[in-house]
């Protein structure tokens, strides 16, 4: 009995999250990984050990070519983010000589991660459409006489919109990445006769790589696995991944399916995630 | 002197083209929220430039709009409670993170910090496939269990952070004194990280109040606010999205200064 009162704290403390994570990860991701190999037969789907869903999401050209899409669209979204990110954080560390501009600028591209996820996806729907804000603007400037569909239902609007919700996640780490770098390593670098532009090639973007590999796997994964986005702004052909799978757990009614899509998706994020650590932590090592 | 013109004169200029640069990425952050806010006050139905006048129907008709109010008071209820969940499920996973060495411990913080990175959806019809396989119905309640899952790994990292930052004397000085780990844990280490919890805490009630991939999969008949705007936005675009979308803002807002002076640490 007092054995039990000693331990019962520890015990819960541990056993809380451990079943937590056995209940509604482990096994929901297990039955995932089971449906993946059953069989559809109308009108649902029926237990079996196959990997023609796997199949059919690597050789059907509909399917490849929607993989192929959202990687291109992730991959898109991530350089954009890193082109707007980089710099933005390199000035608030090194070129920002007032600490209140700093803490504000760097709280201004943080808060939007506050507002609403959807509103933001939505505001670009308003933004970018034939009958919307832009396009409505530019022609009261005279700078076009009708409305363009240019803007809206396309990449560019799914790439525009995404890096615009995902841009934070690519700030944050670069931000702490640059911060970490002691300013007595530039300065060194300075002393030994290097340019401005030799010692960030040379000192600070290599240090400040992992962060930018956190920043690369965030808005990647985030990107790779939206499906409002693309619903809203992405137009007939922007369908990604996460589309097709919403649709398998819907309309199409084809769970097995959409849960080997989802492992496939699983699979991706885990690789992913794991080159990242792996980069940050021979960036760790190799750095100071 | 000779020498130092020119790198006096490139440095003014690499202050210009970071400055403007700056200048840029703001405009484009915060012009769309403005005309998000702007054209919830313009008298027109459709969404064009140059505004045509002020007027406050949008905000009126919110108000007699009862499908909407349900799901304002759903999405509190979600929020509320996933929020709750998820605190008594990371705070200790924080614990366990810091504390403990056991054997597959960094697997258990892989899978914690997962749901950080990996898309609601998969989350989201994992579980939807346990629930229906469990013949478990469809609920506020699932998506409560849901988010409470997906929020997980924010709650753990912010706490572990803070946790991380603790002098270990701390706690060793409550042992020596002959306080058990539950009175130094209450005592000691709580009112050290109580802070990083109630940011942690705040985040997630933003977060889960704003969820859709998760909440899309898991909820039944019942509508949370954003699942009932996504349905409004299936319709078109309409003044009235721009009237709820203000309202967040404004309220995203007051939350951010909440979180800023909340979780402010004491300076020394």
């Amino acid at each position: 009995m007092s054995f039990l009162r000693r331990n019962l704290p520890g015990m819960l403390v541990m056993g809380i999250p451990l079943m937590w994570i056995a209940l509604f990860m482990l096994l929901p991701y297990g039955i995932i990984v089971t449906y993946s190999f059953w069989l559809k037969k109308y009108p649902t789907f029926i237990p079996a050990f196959q990997f023609g869903n796997y199949i059919t999401i690597f050789t059907d050209p509909q399917y490849v070519r929607v993989f192929l899409r959202t990687l291109k669209i992730s991959v898109l979204v991530s350089a954009a983010s890193f082109l707007l990110a980089y710099p933005f954080a390199y000035y608030l560390v090194f070129r920002c000589r007032s600490a209140a501009l700093r803490t504000w600028l760097y709280m201004a591209v943080i808060a939007p991660l506050w507002v609403s996820y959807l509103l933001r996806a939505y505001i670009w729907k308003t933004i970018l459409g034939t009958e919307g804000v832009l396009n409505s603007f530019l022609m009261s400037l005279g700078i076009i006489n009708e409305p363009s569909s240019l803007f809206l239902y396309n990449q560019f609007a799914m790439v525009v919109t995404l890096t615009y919700i995902f841009i934070p996640f690519m700030v944050m780490p670069i931000y702490t990445a640059l911060e970490k770098i002691p300013t007595n390593l530039t300065e060194a670098s300075a002393d030994l006769g290097m340019g401005p532009w030799r010692s960030f090639w040379t000192v600070t973007l290599p240090l400040s790589l992992p962060g930018v590999a956190a920043g690369f796997t965030l808005t990647f994964c985030l990107s790779f696995g939206d499906f409002i986005a693309p619903f809203l702004v992405g137009g007939p052909d922007g369908n990604l991944i996460a589309n097709v799978i919403a649709t398998q757990f819907g309309a199409a009614l084809n769970w097995p399916l959409g849960s080997a899509l989802a492992i496939v998706m699983l699979v991706v994020v885990l690789t992913i995630v794991s080159l990242s650590d792996r980069m940050e932590r021979k960036g760790m090592t190799g750095g100071v | 002197m000779a020498q130092k013109t020119p790198g006096l004169l490139s440095r003014f200029g690499a202050d210009t083209a970071f400055m403007s640069f700056v200048a840029i990425l703001m405009a484009f952050l915060y012009i769309p929220i403005w005309v998000l806010i702007a054209f919830s006050f313009n008298d027109s139905r459709s969404l064009t430039w140059p505004l045509s006048g002020f007027t406050l129907d949008w905000y009126r008709k919110l108000w007699s709009n009862s499908d909407l109010i349900a799901a304002i008071g759903n999405s509190f209820y979600v929020a509320t409670l996933a929020t709750v969940v998820t605190l008594a499920v990371g705070v200790p996973a924080a614990m366990v993170l810091h504390k403990f060495d056991f054997p597959g411990k960094s697997v258990f913080r892989r899978l914690i910090l997962l749901p950080i990175t990996l898309p609601g959806i998969v989350t989201g019809i994992s579980m939807l496939n346990m629930f229906k396989l469990m013949g478990f119905p469809l609920s506020l309640e699932t998506v409560i269990l849901g988010h409470a899952t997906a929020l997980l790994g924010v709650v753990v990292t912010q706490v572990y952070a803070r946790l991380q930052r603790l002098p270990p004397s701390l706690e060793e000085a409550a042992f020596d004194l002959g306080a058990s780990p539950w009175r130094s844990f209450i005592d000691i280490t709580l009112p050290n990280i109580r802070s990083a919890i109630i940011g942690a805490g705040l985040l997630s009630f933003v977060l889960s109040f704003d969820e859709i991939p998760v909440t899309f999969f898991l909820t039944g008949r019942d509508n949370t606010l954003p699942m009932y705007i996504y349905s409004t936005m299936r319709r078109g675009v309409t003044p009235e999205i721009n009237a709820v979308g203000t309202i967040i803002v404004l309220l995203s807002l007051i939350l951010i200064v909440v979180a800023v002076i909340a979780t402010r640490e004491r300076k020394k």
